[in-house]
């Protein structure tokens, strides 16, 4: 039995590449048009929520301004990671990764399991006596997997004027075209403080047996 | 302190790296193929989701935008159009032409008393902002089906008079969306002839593509079987000039 099976290997890196070329490419089609709205229109700066910072080149996909590269990019990698994303959780409810590891229970939900559990986090002790998970470590999988990533694919969907007159509903859901754009940011850079957390509690724990087990496969613990 | 700048110039540096190899691998045929060939997915998921004359979102009067941005050209900057905007575009002129039966030459007094649509709809821009107007016009069908388009037609290519940073504008779109209901030749917004700055005297609404396929200042529609000698050949302006993709539905 491995402690990774091999869907869980294969899509973790896709993803990776995926959300990595998404995000900087994104960046690049923020720096268009610097403003966010909520509701179903807005185009002055007067109406915005938010003035997005001008993203240098060195952070964006190409490294020039260039919207229309940009969105080459962008458009294409939406492909493999929005069917990536189904992949993974098909095969996580298949061979019930999902069950046995990242559903939290009702017990770990109470104030003093979580306080235990952030105190734990904040002395950097990581072992999970319970299972393979810890609960932050359920709830930030479960975020990320339920939350952001297909949270990406429903508001980049609803963006997409061609896309819109097949599922109305999906714009209205969202809050109109604008405000769908303005949750496609808030959860892109939600992916990227859970990026800059797991990459730093990676390196905090054990990386190099992390980073081998992620791509071999590793051993289940007894 | 060194530490950090250190780490962060490492990020930096390891950030230019992957995007470098992007911009090698982006300028190789296969991935210029793979970005043509994922914005056709694109359009077919989007035109299998739904009905070929399934209708962009319409809105209440109370959600119109109270002024409508003017993007790309402002203005025709040439003393003809000064002179024809001064006379009422008296004397302007919409030809249908290409592979079509019967030519036409239509004034606007023409295009006004033809049956005529009136559509509350969202302009998004490629550049992400959006803006509500009311639109008024015939359907580029009646237009259509008055010139009698022949067999082999593919596309209808739009004319513009102006010319945006030395090249002349003009766009492009398939049967479907020409046939499309909402898709107007409009002379109105928002009850008024149609603003300087949004194209006046007529512009193409094509509501389920992004901005630069609505042309404005047309002059004349054209059908064709093919877009390789339009332009430079990609089927629209900004597809010519700075790479867009010609569907603009995402």
């Amino acid at each position: 039995m491995k402690r990774h099976a091999l869907s869980t290997r294969l899509w973790h890196w896709l993803n990776l590449a995926c959300v990595v070329i998404l995000f900087m490419s994104g960046l690049n089609i923020s720096n268009a048009h610097r403003y966010l709205y909520w509701g179903d229109a807005g185009f002055s700066p007067a109406d915005a929520w938010l003035a997005v910072p001008r993203f240098p080149g060195w952070a964006t996909i190409p490294d020039y301004y260039s919207l229309a590269k940009a969105r080459d990019w962008h458009v294409l990698m939406a492909w493999p990671f929005a069917i990536g994303l189904l992949f993974v959780w098909v095969a996580m409810l298949a061979n019930r990764h999902f069950w046995h590891d990242l559903r939290t229970t009702r017990a770990e939900w109470r104030a003093k399991a979580v306080l235990a559990d952030v105190v734990d986090h904040i002395r950097l002790k990581f072992d999970h006596t319970h299972g393979k998970y810890n609960f932050l470590q359920k709830l930030a999988y479960g975020v990320v997997l339920g939350v952001f990533l297909p949270g990406m694919v429903f508001t980049g969907l609803a963006i997409s004027p061609g896309f819109e007159p097949a599922a109305p509903w999906l714009v209205d859901l969202l809050g109109g075209r604008q405000s769908a754009r303005s949750l496609h940011f808030i959860f892109a850079f939600g992916l990227f403080g859970f990026f800059v957390v797991h990459v730093v509690l990676v390196l905090l724990n054990k990386p190099f047996a992390l980073l081998r087990d992620m791509v071999t496969g590793g051993r289940a613990q007894p | 302190m060194s530490g950090s700048v250190g780490r962060r110039g490492f990020l930096a540096g390891a950030s230019a790296l992957f995007v470098g190899a992007c911009s090698k691998v982006a300028e190789t045929d296969t991935a210029q193929s793979l970005f043509s060939a994922a914005q056709g997915w694109h359009r077919k998921v989007h035109r299998s989701l739904a009905e070929r004359k399934a209708l962009a979102k319409e809105y209440p009067r109370s959600a119109i935008s109270p002024s409508f941005r003017g993007n790309g050209s402002r203005t025709v900057d040439t003393d003809a159009y000064r002179a024809s905007l001064a006379g009422g575009f008296a004397d302007w002129r919409l030809e249908v032409t290409g592979m079509v039966d019967t030519p036409l030459s239509l004034t606007l007094d023409n295009i006004r008393k033809l049956p005529q649509r009136t559509q509350i709809t969202r302009h998004d821009c490629v550049e992400g902002w959006s803006a509500i107007g009311e639109w008024t016009g015939p359907q580029l069908s009646v237009l259509l089906e008055a010139a009698g388009v022949q067999e082999g037609a593919k596309f209808v290519v739009f004319h513009c008079a102006d010319t945006y940073k030395g090249g002349r504008y003009y766009e492009s779109v398939d049967l479907i969306d020409a046939y499309h209901p909402q898709t107007i030749v409009a002379h109105k917004l928002n009850g008024e002839p149609l603003p300087e700055k949004n194209g006046a005297p007529l512009r193409m609404r094509i509501e389920r593509q992004l901005g630069y396929k609505h042309a404005k200042y047309l002059t004349a529609i054209e059908l064709v079987d093919s877009l390789e000698h339009i332009g430079e050949g990609e089927g629209g302006y900004w597809e010519d000039r700075a790479g867009y993709q010609w569907y603009a539905g995402i």
